[in-house]
């Protein structure tokens, strides 16, 4: 397909505006409960932002990274200190820069991505995880010497206008989000991207076709880095409302994981589905054990068994769909429109199963 | 200066004898990386499984401890099974990063059937010896060091030559390398793939239930194991995945470092440095010998 603007093709752009108008017209119109914003929509952007980030490393370059919350958590710390710190830079600046500082962390602990994969590469980024974890927890710096352990965040403010209604807030993480997925596309379909899935097939063969391999990795370490980041000071500010360093534990980093692969390995939309499934299915499960059973099963019991549903899931998508639920979704529309067109499509055979 | 030396060889003995409990947890990653080159992420949550299974069959239905044992380990086979069944054989020809994401997911089912099934609160595993200084080697070596720690290293030594005596001379052991060296051949050969798979994740398992036990008696069976689990990823860099004296030594090296880094150092940083120190220690590994200690050089072909 061609492209109308910059690398967007008529596709694209029809996408983005119905998503803009669900996001912007059609939601806060019809959704009035706070519970929705605060529970529900706000984590869910911030969760799909950090997920992008996971899929630039993972799902495009193909390292197998398992640190995404100890960026959320470097992130989330960093924009902290800044606003109390550094109050003239305004919420935007100090958003950015408390990216940029968890890039820094992103490229000082995706170093090792240039000697080791696979497992090993997981072992090294725990490393992150757990450190950063640590770090802000030993150093009271960090915590503007709080010593309660839980400290409040401040108040969003931009432009000298307040935004402390959760409606408020779901604006500011819809408007950050939209305008990094946007970049993310652009980035996956331009040479950047496609130095990434390079590198992810096969990385010696992507080097001696002239692909940096020190360039390509750091760079998808830092830009995931980023991501998780911002994602992290968004998650805080906006959702959790307070910083404390057990909120961005090795748990998050799994459920990051988990929203990653099951949405999708390597599409950005893969993302947004994964999140939202990561977050509702609990929801779902809770309602089912209040209004099923009347609460006759145990929370804890249910908790469990969210667990099992998304350990197996994990394992049948690996099986029949390594692709996620993207690839399902994507499968889905294809059947629809074969359908629609025509039935003399049906005898024509795949030009994948044609190679004899 | 005698009592600073002595202080040392406590803190450095201790450590020794911490890291065989990580070693036990990392045998069962080797058992399975040695016949199948895949990474088992579940045996941390195997761990978890079958210690608590182990501490609902003596708790909740009363029965006697061997017995109980027994019941555990014969569970930890039934797992075994239904995962070569449902899990390995359909993802035969998949790679070995579907595969490691697969036993994540294993390894999220594990855990939830056994809280599901036993419950969420902590348990605690009496094994009859308690964690405490043994007083015999108080008094005459003047070092203070716990009598479940050296149990440890018994159980542990116990299982490494057992295991090696059945790698080496046995026919299944014999099977189990061939199988390691190259499956698509051995099973050419009539070698039962799915026999000898059987085999080694029930082996896993056990090895499982017992590293289970060990962390169950010191630190309670609760959740916090699985976390605990993943400390065997750095034990198993330095050793080599595909090493059993690896994994002993990697945990004896993790275990050790780990101790004095905390004591000696700890206090500069406001403690609590063994929560990273093994990784860190990991990641200088792997830039200077990716391979491991005793691991097989990795030869990667375009």
């Amino acid at each position: 397909m061609k492209p109308v603007f910059m690398t967007y093709t008529k596709k694209d752009l029809i996408n983005l505006a119905v998503c803009m108008v669900l996001s912007v017209l059609v939601i806060p119109t019809f959704i009035k409960t706070e519970y929705w914003y605060t529970s529900i929509l706000i984590p869910w952007l911030c969760l799909a932002l950090a997920t992008i980030g996971q899929q630039v490393v993972m799902g495009y370059t193909g390292q197998l990274a398992l640190g995404a919350a100890g960026f959320m958590a470097a992130g989330a710390f960093a924009m902290f200190n800044l606003i109390l710190r550094v109050p003239d830079l305004g919420f935007v600046g100090s958003l950015i820069v408390s990216g940029l500082i968890a890039a820094a962390f992103g490229i000082l602990f995706g170093l090792p991505s240039l000697k080791v994969r696979g497992i090993y590469l997981m072992v090294a980024t725990l490393a992150s995880q757990f450190f950063i974890i640590w770090m802000i927890d030993k150093f009271g710096w960090f915590k503007n010497y709080d010593s309660s352990g839980i400290i409040t965040a401040q108040d969003i403010v931009i432009l000298g206008k307040p935004f402390t209604t959760p409606l408020a807030m779901y604006f500011v993480c819809l408007a950050v989000t939209t305008v990094l997925t946007l970049l993310a596309m652009n980035m996956a379909r331009g040479s950047t991207g496609r130095n990434w899935m390079a590198v992810r097939d096969m990385d010696i063969a992507a080097e001696s076709m002239g692909v940096s391999l020190l360039r390509t990795k750091v760079q998808a370490f830092a830009i995931s880095a980023f991501y998780c980041g911002v994602a992290g000071a968004l998650f805080a500010f906006c959702y959790l409302k307070s910083l404390e360093p057990v909120a961005f534990d090795i748990k998050l980093s799994f459920k990051i994981l988990f929203m990653c692969i099951l949405g999708g390995l390597g599409t950005i939309n893969g993302a947004f589905i994964g999140a939202a499934f990561i977050l509702l299915f609990p929801v779902l499960l809770n309602a089912i054990g209040n209004n099923v059973f009347h609460g006759a099963i145990d929370a804890t019991i249910i908790s469990s068994i969210e667990q099992v549903i998304f350990g197996g899931l994990m394992i049948i998508f690996m099986i029949y769909e390594p692709l996620g639920m993207a690839k399902l979704w994507e499968n889905l529309k294809q059947k629809f429109r074969s359908k629609l067109t025509s039935s003399n499509l049906k005898n024509l055979k795949s030009p994948l199963s044609k190679k004899s | 200066m005698v009592d600073e030396l002595l202080f040392f060889m406590e803190v450095v003995v201790g450590g020794l004898l911490a890291g065989t409990m990580y070693s036990l947890v990392a045998l069962g990653f080797v058992l399975i990386f040695k016949a199948s080159a895949t990474f088992n992420f579940s045996q941390g949550a195997m761990v978890f499984f079958s210690v608590l299974a182990f501490c609902g069959f003596m708790q909740d239905f009363n029965i006697p401890f061997v017995l109980a044992f027994i019941l555990a380990a014969l569970l930890m086979v039934v797992v075994g099974l239904c995962t070569e069944r449902l899990v390995l054989r359909p993802l035969m020809n998949a790679s070995e990063d579907t595969v490691l994401m697969a036993t994540i997911g294993l390894g999220y089912v594990l855990e939830g059937l056994a809280q599901a099934a036993w419950g969420v609160e902590v348990r605690r595993l009496d094994l009859g010896i308690g964690d405490f200084p043994v007083p015999w080697i108080a008094d005459n070596l003047k070092l203070f060091i716990s009598a479940l720690d050296i149990f440890a290293g018994l159980v542990a030594a116990l299982m490494i030559i057992g295991l090696f005596l059945l790698f080496k001379y046995t026919k299944i052991g014999l099977g189990l390398r061939a199988v390691a060296d190259d499956a698509g051949a051995a099973s050419s050969i009539g070698i039962p793939l799915k026999h000898i798979m059987l085999l080694v994740w029930s082996a896993a398992g056990v090895v499982a239930l017992v590293a289970g036990c060990m962390w169950g008696a010191r630190a309670g069976v609760q959740f916090a194991l699985v976390d605990l689990a993943l400390k065997a990823l750095p034990v198993l860099i330095i050793g080599g995945f595909s090493s059993i004296p690896g994994a002993i030594v990697g945990g004896l090296i993790i275990g050790a470092t780990e101790k004095v880094l905390e004591v000696y150092i700890g206090p500069f940083f406001g403690g609590a440095i063994e929560g990273w120190a093994p990784y860190v220690l990991a990641i200088f590994f792997l830039l200077y010998r990716p391979e491991g200690l005793f691991g097989e050089k990795i030869i990667r072909r375009v």
